[in-house]
C-alpha cells in the first residue's frame, strides 16, 4: 500500500479511483535511497528553479512505471512543490509521456512527408499487420505491441525510421518488419 | 561528408569530417583530432574578442532564421549583475532536417566545446543543450561526452584549469515540434508547457528563468571552434557567392533521391550540381518534380527555380524559397503534390500548440480541405478558401508555426495549381501516400 503522504493532493479513495485506466494505485518511484531519487536529487541543482526538473522527473517516472499515471504526477508534483493539476497540464502538452499504459513494445513509425514519400505508411501498415494490434494506438491483444504513427523522428535520410521503445532503427522497409519483431523477446 | 555514403570530392568537410568515425566520439579520440584546442584558446581571449572574431567571420545562425551569430552574442551585456544562460537548440524537428543528429552522435565533444566557448563568450556560466526526446542515440553520446568532459576538468568549476566556471547540461525534451522555437524551448526548459512567448522581451533581455539568454543551433555553435582556430578570413573566404553568406553549410538530403544523407558544401555552391552530381540525382527511371530546400516550412521550389539556385541565404531567397535549416526534400514525378502538401499540413495541425486561434483553426482546416482535395472530394472554391486561410495565418500569430503551414500551401498552389485542379475536376492522381487503415 502507498503511504498517503506520497500521494500529494490525491488522498481520498474517490481520487484514487480516477486513476481510471489501470485502477491500480501508484507505487511511489522516488522513495528514499532509490536510484530514481538519487538521479532526481542530482538533477535539481542543475537549474536555478526546482520546476525545471519537471520534464526529467517525468522521464524517470515513465521509465520506472511504463507510463505517467495521475498518482505518479501527484508524486512528482509534491517533490517539486507544484500542484498535480499543473503537472498534468505539462504532461498533456508533450506527446512522449504515455498517459495510459501501452504495450511492452511501443512502436513509433515516422510517416511525416519526407518519409511518407518514401513509403512510410506501408511500413506502419506492416507493423499493424504483423503485431495484430488492429489499429494505430491500440495495444495488441497479447499486450505486447502498441503501434503509432509519429510526426518526424528527425532521421529523414534514413526513411523509414522506427522507434521501438528506446531503440532507434533506421531504413525500415515493410519486408524487414517480421524480422524486427521476431528479434524482440 | 555525404554520410552515410563516401565523401564526395566536391564537398568541403569542416564540421562533418568525422562522421562515421567511432573513435572521434570519445574524449581521447576527439583530442587526438585537435579537439578542445579552440576552447583553450578561447579561454585565454577576452569574451569580447571572441564575439568580434565570430562577427568578423560572418557566421549566421544555422537553425533557420540566419541571424548573424556574432551580433546575437553582442546583445548580451557584460557586467549587468545577472546570470546569463546559453541554450543550445538541439530540438531538431523540422521535417527534412537531420544534420544536428549526425553532429551530435558522431562529434558530441565538438558540441560540448562549442557550448563552452559560446557560454564563455556571452558571460554565461551555464549552458543547456535541449535535445528532442526522440533522439536517443544523440542523447546517449552527448551525455557520455559531457560526463567525460567533466571528469577531465574541461568543463565544471575550474574549466581547463583557468578558474572559470562553465557548466554544460543535457536536457531531454518530450516530443513537441514547437519546442524548437526559441521561446517555447525556454518555457519547456523551465518545466512549462512549450508555448511560445510574445517578443519582446527578447531572450537577450529576459530569456530562460527570466535572465539574459542566447539560443544557438547545434551547427552554429560547432562552427565557432574552427573559426577561432583558422581565423575569420579563412571562414569568409570559403564562400563562392555572397559576402553575407560565409563558410560551409550542412544539408540533410532526403526524399526521392539516389543518395540521401548529410552533405557539407561551401556557401554559394550550385544547387543543380549538388542535386545531380553530389547527391546522385533522381532514383532510376524517375524525374525530380519539386524541391523543398530548407525543411517543410519554406516555399516549395519548382525544378527550374532549384536548378538556378546558388546555395546560400540570399541565393535561395532569389529563387523564391529559403535556406531554412538545410533540410532538402526531393519530390519526384511519382508523387502527388497535393498529397505531399496535405501531409505537411497534417504535420503542422498536429504540432500547433493551439495558443493562437489563427494557427489552431487554420492548420486544422487547411489539412481538412487539402485531404478532401487529395481524396477527390474537392470543390472549385477550395483553392481560394485555402489561399484565404493562408493569408489569415501569415504574420498574425505569436510564433511562425502558422506561417510555416501557410507557406508550402501557397507556394504549392502557385507552382502546381494544375495538379490541384485536376483532382478537383475528378481526374485522379495515383496517390502514393494513402491513409493507413
Amino acid at each position: 500500500m502507498t503511504p498517503p503522504e506520497t500521494l500529494g493532493g490525491l488522498k481520498s479513495p474517490d481520487h484514487a479511483s480516477r486513476d481510471h485506466v489501470s485502477h491500480t494505485q501508484h507505487q511511489p518511484v522516488f522513495v528514499a535511497d532509490s536510484e530514481a531519487r538519487r538521479e532526481l536529487d542530482e538533477l535539481i541543482p542543475r537549474y536555478p528553479q526546482k520546476m525545471a526538473a519537471l520534464l526529467p522527473a517525468l522521464w524517470i517516472l515513465q521509465r520506472e512505471r511504463g507510463w505517467v499515471s495521475d498518482g505518479g504526477m501527484a508524486e512528482v508534483a509534491k517533490l517539486l512543490e507544484l500542484t498535480p493539476a499543473y503537472v498534468k497540464g505539462v504532461v498533456t502538452f508533450y506527446t512522449m509521456y504515455h498517459q495510459h499504459p501501452v504495450g511492452k513494445y511501443f512502436i513509433q513509425v515516422c510517416t511525416t512527408s519526407p518519409c511518407g514519400i518514401c513509403g512510410a505508411e506501408e511500413v506502419a501498415r506492416a507493423f499493424l499487420r504483423h503485431t495484430k494490434a488492429g489499429d494505430l494506438g491500440v495495444t495488441s491483444p497479447d499486450g505486447r505491441f502498441t503501434v503509432i504513427e509519429v510526426e518526424c523522428l528527425g532521421a529523414c535520410g534514413f526513411a523509414t525510421p522506427v522507434m521501438i521503445n528506446e531503440d532507434f532503427i533506421e531504413s525500415v522497409t515493410p519486408e524487414k518488419v517480421p524480422q524486427l519483431l521476431a528479434a524482440l523477446a | 561528408m555525404g554520410y552515410p555514403h563516401q565523401p564526395h570530392q566536391r564537398e568541403t568537410t569542416v564540421l562533418s569530417r568525422y562522421f562515421g568515425v567511432k573513435d572521434a566520439r570519445t574524449l581521447d579520440g576527439w583530442k587526438k583530432r585537435g579537439g578542445y584546442q579552440a576552447l583553450q584558446k578561447a579561454l585565454d581571449m577576452a569574451p569580447a574578442d571572441i564575439v568580434n572574431a565570430v562577427k568578423e567571420s560572418g557566421l549566421r545562425g544555422r537553425g533557420g532564421a540566419g541571424f548573424p551569430t556574432g551580433m546575437k552574442w553582442s546583445f548580451m551585456k557584460p557586467g549587468d549583475g545577472k546570470p546569463h544562460y546559453l541554450c543550445c537548440n538541439a530540438d531538431e524537428s523540422e521535417p527534412g532536417t537531420f544534420k544536428d543528429r549526425e553532429l551530435m552522435r558522431w562529434t558530441p565533444h565538438a558540441l560540448v566545446e562549442g557550448c563552452a566557448i559560446g557560454a564563455y563568450a556571452i558571460g554565461a556560466e551555464t549552458a543547456y543543450i535541449y535535445i528532442r526526446g526522440e533522439f536517443t542515440e544523440p542523447l546517449y553520446w552527448m551525455n557520455e561526452a559531457v560526463k567525460e568532459a567533466y571528469a577531465a576538468g574541461i568543463i565544471g568549476k575550474n574549466a581547463m584549469g583557468t578558474g572559470k566556471r562553465i557548466d554544460v547540461h543535457v536536457h531531454k525534451g518530450a516530443g513537441a515540434y514547437i519546442c524548437g522555437e526559441e521561446t517555447a524551448l525556454m518555457n519547456s526548459l523551465e518545466g512549462r508547457r512549450g508555448n511560445p512567448r510574445i517578443k519582446p522581451p527578447f531572450p537577450a533581455v529576459s530569456g530562460v528563468f527570466g535572465m539574459p539568454t542566447t539560443i544557438n543551433n547545434v551547427e552554429t555553435l560547432i562552427a565557432v571552434a574552427p573559426i577561432l582556430m583558422n581565423g575569420a578570413d579563412w571562414y569568409k573566404n570559403m564562400s563562392l557567392s555572397n559576402p553575407k553568406s560565409t563558410g560551409t553549410k550542412l544539408y540533410s538530403v532526403c526524399g526521392n533521391i539516389e543518395r540521401p544523407g548529410t552533405y557539407e558544401v561551401v556557401m554559394g555552391f550550385p544547387f543543380r550540381d549538388f542535386l545531380y552530381d553530389v547527391c546522385g540525382g533522381p532514383l532510376p527511371g524517375r524525374k525530380f518534380k519539386a524541391v523543398i530546400p530548407g525543411g517543410v516550412s519554406v516555399p516549395i521550389q519548382s525544378m527550374a527555380e532549384a536548378e538556378a539556385t546558388l546555395m546560400d541565404y540570399e541565393g535561395f531567397v532569389a529563387q523564391d524559397s529559403m535556406l531554412g535549416s538545410g533540410g532538402v526534400i526531393l519530390i519526384d514525378d511519382a508523387q502527388s503534390m497535393v498529397a505531399v502538401i496535405a501531409r505537411i499540413a497534417r504535420f503542422f495541425a498536429h504540432e500547433s500548440c493551439a495558443q493562437c486561434t489563427q494557427c489552431r483553426e487554420g492548420t486544422a482546416w487547411t489539412t481538412k480541405i487539402l485531404e478532401r482535395i487529395r481524396d477527390g472530394q474537392g470543390t472549385t472554391e477550395d483553392l481560394d478558401t485555402l489561399l484565404d486561410i493562408a493569408e489569415q495565418m501569415t504574420g498574425k500569430t505569436i510564433c511562425v508555426l502558422s506561417d510555416s503551414c501557410a507557406t508550402p500551401v501557397v507556394s504549392g498552389i502557385k507552382k502546381f495549381r494544375g495538379e490541384f485542379e485536376a483532382l478537383i475536376q475528378g481526374r485522379r492522381f495515383h496517390p502514393v501516400i494513402a491513409a493507413v487503415a
